[in-house]
Parts: C-alpha cells; structure tokens; sequence
C-alpha cells in the first residue's frame, strides 16, 4: 500500500512539474501575474509530493517490505536501521528519486528566497527547473520504477552492496546530488536571461548565491567521495580517475569557472554571453556525469548496473535539454554587450585566464574519459586512459592557474601597473619559493624537483590569499582600530581568502602524500616486527568477529616508535553473509601530519597473514582543504549584499512592477 | 579456537572460489619498479582497475609475471610490451603515443594555446575600446536605486 | 554569429559518439594477436602427463583452440555446442585445458564428451597469458599455418559459429585451396 501511494505521489509531482513548465512561461509572455504565480505554487507541491514518495521508499526499506523488488534487492533483514535509510539510494532506482527530490528542493528554496525577483524572472526559471524535473520524473516512472512490485514478495532481502555499507557513503551521494542539480538553478536563470534578452548586474546578483551554493555541495560531495575512497577501498588511495570521479570533477571545474565568471560580469558587467555559457555547460555536465554514470557506456568500478533502454532516455533528454539550450544560446548570445575596458594586466584578464584553464582542464578530462569510447565508435583498437595519463596531463594546466591565484585577489579592475603587483608580491613569491626548497628538506630529508613547484605552489597559494585580507587591515586608516577594520572585511573576501587557503592546504596535502608516501605489502607471521617509515608494525593475532550482517576476521596490530606505543589498528576482512564478497576493512590511525593504515590480506596458513601497510603522510590536509574550499563558497554566498538587495528588492518590486517585466 | 576459525574462514573463502588479491614478495631491489608498473596496468576482468589492486586470479598470475621479468633483468618497457602484445594497449593504464592517440597527448596543450590566444584576443579588443559603458543608463539608474535602498538598511 | 555557434556544433558531436557508444561493450578486449602466429609453447597433454605437446601439433585445413576448466560455469553452458561442432560438423577442436585440476578435468570429459582432438594442459596460465586469455571459456580460429583468424570471448553457441565463424572459415579453406 506505502509503495502505492509512493509511486501515485510520484505521478502527482509530475502533473505539477507539467504545470510549473508551462503555464507560468505562458503567463511570461502575456504578462499576466497570476499564471505567473502558478510556478510558485507549482514548486512547493512537487517538493512535497516527492518528499511523501520518498518517504514512502524509506517507509519499505525500515519496514523490510521485500514485495517491494527494489527493497528487496537493497536491503535485507539483518542490515542496520541506518544503511537501510541509506540504501534508498543505493542503487540506480532509489538514487534517481533522492536526484528528482533534491531537484525539487532546489525548486522549493527558489520559489522562497526570491521573492523579492521580477516575477517574469521567476516565472522563467521555475519553468525552466519544471521542465528538468519531468524529464527525470519521467525517466523514474518509465525505466527505474523503485516502488515495482515483486510478487510473490521475496522472504529475505539480497542485501546492500558491502562497498555502500559506510558512513561516508549515507551522506555522499545526497550531497553529490544536491550540487549536481543545484547547477540547475543557474542554468534555469541562464535559460531566463536568454529568452528575457535580460541580463543586469542585479540578474548576476541573484544567480551568484545559487552557483555558489551549488559549488559548495559539490565540493562536499567529491571530498566525500574520496573520504570514502580511502576508507573503505582498503589500497591507501583517495583519487583513482574512475569515470565516475570524473563525471564529478567536470562540473566542479566549470562551477569554479562559472563563480570566478560571475564576479567578473557583476563587478564589470563583461563577460556576458560567457557567463551564460558556463552556466549552461555546468549543468549540462552534470547530466553528462548522470549519462556516463547510469548508461554503461564507460567501465568505471562503481557504476550503476547498466540498461541501454535507461542509457538512451538519458541520451535523448541530455540531447533535447543541452542541444535546446545551446541552440538558444547561438541564437541570443549576441545581444549581450559587453564592453567594459581592461587592460592587458588587470583582475579581468587574469579572471579570464582562470576561465581558460579551467575549462581546458575540463574538456581534458572529458576527452581523456571518453577517447575509449571515441576509439571504440571509430573501430580503432581499444586502449585505456587511466591515472598516469591524468596526472600528466592535469598537473601542467593546474600550476599557472595557481600561480595566477596568487595574483587575481590583489590586481585592481580595469588595469594595474606591473610594478605595483611585483612590488607587493615579490617578497611572498620569494617566501614561497623558499618555502618550496626548505620544507621537504626539513620534514623529509629528500626532494624531487616537481615536489619543490608543488609545496613552493601551496605556499604562494596561502601566503598571497592571507595577505589579500591582511593588508585590508594593515593599510587601515590610524583612526580605525583594528577590531573595527576586522569587522569591516567583507564576507565575500573572507569566503575567497578561505577558499584559496583551502586551495593551497588541498595542494599541501597532494603533494606530500604522493611524493612520501611509503608502503609494504608483505606476509607477517604473528608477533613478527615489521619496519615502515620508523614505525614497527607487529601482527599480533587474529580473531573471528562476528558482524550484524558479517563474519569478519579482525588483525590486533600494535604500532610502535622507537619502543614507545603509537597505536592499535584492528583491520577487518570481512565477508557478508548475503552478497559474500570479501571486504577489507583497514584499520587507521589519522594523525595531523601523517596517518597510518594497514590492512589485513589473506591468510597463508595458521599464523602467517597478507598484510599490507601504508604510510600516508599529510593525507588528511586533502579533506581539510576541500572543507576549507566548501566554507569559503559557503561564506561568499552569505556576503550582506545578497541579503540586503533581495530587501530592497522587494520594495522596488512591490512599487514597481511593470518597468521590471518588460522585456528587449 | 582460533585456529578452527581461520581454517573456516579459509575455507570459506575458498568454497566461494573469490580469490583475494595475493601478496607477493619481491625482493627490495626491485620494489618500487614493480609497484609502479603493477599500478600502469590494467586489470582485464575487473572493472576499472589496476593489476595492483585487483583481486582478479588473473591479476595473480599477471603479478607473478612481472616479478619473474624483473628478476630475469627485463626492462620496464619490455614488461609493458610484454603485457600489450598479449592484451592490446587496453592493458596500458598509460597510453602510448602513436598516431590514433595523438588528439589525447597534444590536445589538451593546442586547446590551451588556443584558449590563451582567443583570451589575448579578446583582451586586446577590449583595451583599445574608447567608451566604457560597462552599465547603461537604465542600469545605472536600477543599480543606485539598489545601493540607496542598500544604504538605508544599514 | 558564427563563434556562438561552436559549442553545440560540439555538443552535437559528442552525442554521436555517445549514440553510437551505446551499443558497444566497453568491456570486450578485442585481441592484438589476430593475424599473428599462435604462441610457441610444450607442454604435457591433459590425459598423459609424460606426453608433450607443442603449438606445431596443432594442425589441420583450420582449428579451433578452446580455452576451458572446469571451475568455469560458463564452459559449461557451451559444452554441448562443441561436442555438437566437433561430432556432427568434425570441427578440430584442441582443448587448452586452463588453470585446473587434472584428474577433475578427465572427469569432466568422461561425463559430459570430449570434444577436442586433444587437450593442452595449462596448469598454472602460463600458457594462457602469451594466449592473451583473460576470461574462459575463449575460442581461437586458427589457420593451416598457425595463424589466429579470429577470437570469440564467451560462450560459444551455433548461431555465433554460423555468423563469426563459418565466414571466416570459408575465407581461409578458399585461400588454402590456391
């Protein structure tokens, strides 16, 4: 019955999504307020109605409901109350819904917090964001139905893939998610102003917050992502370059293109037309990623279970959605003027330079992630493109783009003089540069010359973002006190500063961990002293565990420096009692500066395991520069400007309404 | 007790017939070149996968192979043509340069010299541009309207 | 303008290839050895393990070599199609006994036909990477001289031997006959 009303709301939210697409557009252009209004309404009630479909799916899955054949393929008695929420998106069925409800959402928080928009403005967007949701709603109904029936019910679950059993992996994918389709909501203001032909600094206004945001889920999302890489994969890795990596990655490139883009066109109202591309192209990646993910057209570790059928709807909606927009675009693009002055040294060249290199970066990995399937199309002998090739190939298109970061927040618009960049920055360029030389010296005794650039980059990265906010305050007038000119930094410079510190200390973290990482895969028999990096690892036993839904074997690994303790690591090799492969479950002991994580192999007779040992070295500095990066965004969307102007805003709106609806 | 249940676990790992990625020594010397090859070679069965990390039988026997080049003095080069004459450049995690691969190692830097140029372009249009309407009038108006209304709520 | 044009003039492109990626296997690892000579090797025979057997016995207008084991599932489904090919149609089949148990793979044959001329015994695999195998059951077509005309990964069914292999035989008997 709960499966039933689950699909039914299902049904109804795509009604409404038909009526939050069309009769708001057509009220667009009759300029008649109260169709208008209907993609307001519209909005909050497909939200709702997916959010009871959805919670009908959970409803089945916490009350074990295995007439359900999605449940019951996901789930399974003996699976705990949390990974039995978490495994409604589990699988392509059930994450397709979280995909639509977060599309939804999204489509909530607009008709709520823009108010204060033109209502032609907000008619268009909403109908644009209800026209993405009946292709999904569609696409769920029509191919990936998870509310089918199984009959006769099945006794027992099949259980959740091992691999998804993993805190890292509840929150993951809705995050993902949430800034996957968050991009939609710059695509819909992008759409707008292409068929409005209006496109003003307060258009930038409202569609920045939106991108940023977006940009700030997706951060989470990747880092996320390869939290869970690390932690449960069992090979001490965090990146693998796996097209669903990447299928991730690309969007995130051209967001930070798109949120460099918009201050650009806010501040100087340039960049126009290429705003609206990027904004367009982030969205348009992101059901690129959902295509590759879902399709099966690339191998990729942990794809969904493919379907052409299912490939080909994604196709052709991508097709209809993309082509349509592109299209459009080719057709109105050029009414945008833009024609603020720069010169060749100023913040909007190096703004377009950071464009640039992100979107070369972009399409490099587009193109490294699908030249097998370009050979393959062609009848060329097939070849694969893996981390070798990426790292290659990304590291080059990433220096300068850091080096240019260091010099972006502190060039002036319009133009500034070369000499007065070189003055202020060449003391921190020379810091950096020592920096770079001096601390894999100290820390390692050893360097490389690429490890040098590399350390040398996140030094410069940090020390000229810290000095971008420092010198506001430094170069304060003497009547104001230090606390005063603090507090009078704007946010949007602090989320920046935060971002591009976090920039450098992700680099940090890359860096030092692929330069001194160290690891040993060896056969350990009990109590024997193993060395790694100065630390004796000894296998002391090993023990039969028993889990909710496993049986485990369970390593007790005592660590140590120089005699003194350093840790006990209990690694697991698991196997589930329903799905039965094997899973190893390393055990880590994270530190500061350097983590250490083993895992236990197979056995070779009584007392004698596989072991594998890794060293990790400023491994969590990864994380932390991408949470870093996450608050930034976060902290530059918050900026008072947004708040106040959607204040004032309303008052215009409400004096004046029909000056703001007339169109070009 | 403990013994019973390992001997279990083995067994049950062995019934299942899911091989486990085997460790395999190699001797110092030759450590860190068989690390890295392993992690440019593809695994063949699993998905997307390295030799390394792959608990493939295959991959087994693919690491035993490597092992016993390196003691027998092959090159790294000669390890990975051994496996691509066997398996086809799919094999290769890094793909070599010739001519079908062309696009994929020079692409990304014409695209960048490409991009770089057009942003020079582009940038040379714009600081010979005499009039700086960044705003137009009508914006011009709107924007201050904003800023006021900006000013009062402070 | 033109240049507002470029980027779905792309984007069109890339959705041909993505269409015509649908329907391919990103999976299926075509073989670099068709058209090269099989691979040199000596080893014993699955049923004598004191007779050896060489890539020059295997001879014959074409054959196939059939790689199997008996902890394949796969190989089992298509038993019946080789005993089938090699009884009713003398196809030469030789046996490339991979990976596996010798006395749990004369058993095998006893139970459900033996349909290879003779069987190679590839105890460790060894022979099976210069073959390129990476997943049983395989199936090689081979020349008079030796040489590899075609590989079938997967099983091996009539209407597969009609339309990949029997063309393709026909192509090397007509040029034998010359």
């Amino acid at each position: 019955m709960v499966a039933e009303i689950g699909q039914f709301t299902l049904i109804i939210a795509l009604c409404l999504a038909i009526a939050q697409s069309t009769i708001p557009l057509i009220g667009a252009y009759r300029n008649n307020l109260s169709w208008m209004s209907v993609g307001r309404t519209a909005a909050s009630g497909q939200f709702l109605f997916l959010f009871i479909s959805f919670i009908c799916l959970t409803y089945c899955f916490v009350t074990n409901d295995f007439s359900v054949l999605y449940v019951a393929n996901n789930s399974n008695t003996k699976l705990p109350v949390y990974y039995q929420i978490s495994a409604v998106w589990g699988a392509h069925e059930g994450s397709l819904l979280l995909w639509v409800l977060a599309l939804a959402a999204w489509g909530f928080a607009v008709s709520i917090f823009s108010r204060a928009l033109p209502a032609d403005m907000i008619a268009r967007v909403l109908a644009v964001m209800g026209m993405i949701g009946i292709g999904f709603i569609l696409f769920t109904l029509l191919t990936s139905n998870p509310f089918e029936r199984l009959f006769p019910a099945a006794i027992e679950g099949r259980d959740l893939n091992p691999l998804l059993q993993d805190p890292g992996l509840v929150i993951h994918p809705p995050m993902l998610y949430m800034g996957y389709v968050g991009f939609s909501v710059a695509f819909a203001f992008a759409i707008a102003a292409l068929l409005s032909g209006k496109m003003d600094s307060a258009w930038v206004r409202w569609s920045r917050p939106w991108a940023s945001i977006a940009w700030v889920f997706l951060t989470i999302g990747i880092g996320l992502g390869s939290w869970w890489a690390y932690h449960e994969l069992g090979w001490g890795g965090w990146w693998f370059w796996d097209p669903v990596e990447n299928a991730s990655f690309m969007p995130w490139l051209v967001g930070t293109a798109l949120i460099h883009s918009l201050a650009v066109t806010e501040k100087r109202s340039t960049f126009k037309s290429w705003t609206i591309l990027l904004s367009i192209m982030a969205f348009s990646l992101s059901l690129l990623g959902t295509f590759l993910v879902r399709s099966g057209v690339l191998v990729s570790v942990h794809s969904f279970a493919s379907d052409p059928a299912r490939g080909l709807y994604i196709l052709i909606f991508l097709a209809i959605v993309v082509g349509s927009s592109l299209t459009l675009y080719a057709w109105r693009a050029n009414q945008f003027t833009s024609g603020g002055r720069f010169d060749l040294i100023s913040k909007e060249t190096m703004l377009l330079i950071n464009n640039v290199l992100l979107v070369v970066a972009m399409i490099t990995i587009l193109v490294g992630t699908l030249y097998p399937l370009f050979l393959d199309a062609l009848g060329l002998p097939k070849l694969s493109v893996g981390p070798p090739y990426f790292s290659a190939v990304f590291v080059p298109l990433m220096l300068p783009l850091v080096i240019l970061m260091g010099i972006g927040p502190i060039a002036k618009w319009r133009r500034v003089p070369v000499k007065e960049l070189f003055g202020k920055l060449k003391v921190l360029l020379l810091l950096g540069v020592a920096l770079g030389i001096i601390l894999p010296l100290a820390i390692y005794r050893d360097t490389t010359v690429m490890t040098a650039v590399g350390i040398a980059a996140a030094a410069w990265a940090i020390l000229t973002a810290l000095y971008a906010v420092l010198r506001l305050v430094i170069k304060r007038d003497s009547s104001t006190s230090f606390a005063k000119a603090c507090s009078k930094i704007p946010r949007a410079m602090i989320g920046m500063v935060t971002a591009h510190v976090g920039i450098g200390i992700f680099i940090l973290g890359v860096v030092f961990t692929s330069s001194f990482s160290d690891q040993k895969e060896t056969s350990a028999k009990f109590g024997e002293e193993i060395e790694l990096a100065g630390y004796t690892f000894v296998l002391e036993s090993v023990s039969g565990v028993q889990g909710p839904n496993y049986q485990a074997m369970r390593g007790s690994v005592n660590v140590t420096k120089q005699g003194s303790p350093v840790a006990m690591l209990y690694p697991e090799k698991r196997v589930y009692t329903v799905q039965t492969n094997p899973m190893t479950e390393p055990g880590i002991q994270t530190g500061v500066f350097r983590d250490l994580y083993v895992s236990l192999g197979e056995p070779l007779n009584e007392n004698e395991w596989g072991f594998r040992i890794y060293y990790r070295p400023f491994i969590q500095w990864v994380w932390i520069g991408t949470l870093l990066m996450a608050l930034g965004g976060l902290l530059g969307a918050m900026d008072k400007r947004y708040r106040t102007l959607a204040k004032a805003e309303k008052k215009a709106t409400n004096s004046n309404p029909v000056t703001q609806t007339t169109s070009a | 007790m403990n013994k019973a249940l390992i001997f279990i676990f083995m067994l049950f790992l062995s019934l299942l017939s899911v091989s486990n990625a085997q460790i395999i020594s190699v001797s110092p010397e030759y450590q860190e070149r068989y690390d890295h090859l392993l992690h440019e070679l593809r695994c063949l069965v699993c998905q997307n996968q390295t030799v390394a990390e792959s608990p493939a039988d295959l991959s087994n026997d693919l690491r035993v192979e490597v092992k016993e080049m390196l003691e027998r003095g092959a090159t790294d080069q000669e390890i990975l043509d051994f496996m691509s004459d066997r398996y086809g450049d799919f094999v290769l995690y890094n793909p070599p340069v010739k001519p079908r691969t062309y696009l994929l190692w020079i692409g990304p830097f014409l695209l960048l010299i490409g991009g770089v140029i057009f942003a020079l372009m582009l940038v040379k249009r714009r600081s010979n541009n005499v009039v700086d309407n960044e705003l137009n009038e009508n914006e011009k108006r709107r924007l201050k309207g904003l800023l006021d209304e900006d000013d009062k709520e402070k | 303008m033109i240049r507002f044009l470029i980027p779905a003039f792309l984007f069109l492109v890339l959705t041909g290839f993505l269409f015509v990626g649908l329907y391919k296997d990103p999976s299926l690892i075509p073989s670099p050895l068709i058209g090269k000579p099989i691979p040199s090797f000596a080893t014993s025979t699955l049923r004598d393990p004191n007779k050896v057997i060489t890539d020059r016995d295997i001879q014959g207008d074409y054959a196939l070599i059939n790689v199997w084991a008996t902890w394949c599932a796969a190989c089992k489904q298509e038993h019946a199609a080789l005993v089938y090919l090699s009884e009713k149609l003398q196809v030469p089949i030789y046996g490339l006994n991979y990976k596996d148990d010798r006395a749990s793979a004369i058993n095998w044959l006893q139970q459900y036909g033996d349909p290879y001329v003779v069987n190679i015994f590839d105890e460790n695999g060894r022979i099976g990477i210069d073959f390129g195998v990476y997943g049983a059951p395989e199936t090689f077509l081979v020349d008079s001289d030796g040489i590899i005309h075609h590989k079938l990964v997967g099983v091996m069914t009539p209407d597969i031997w009609e339309k990949q292999f029997v063309p393709k035989i026909q192509q090397i008997t007509s040029v034998a006959a010359k």
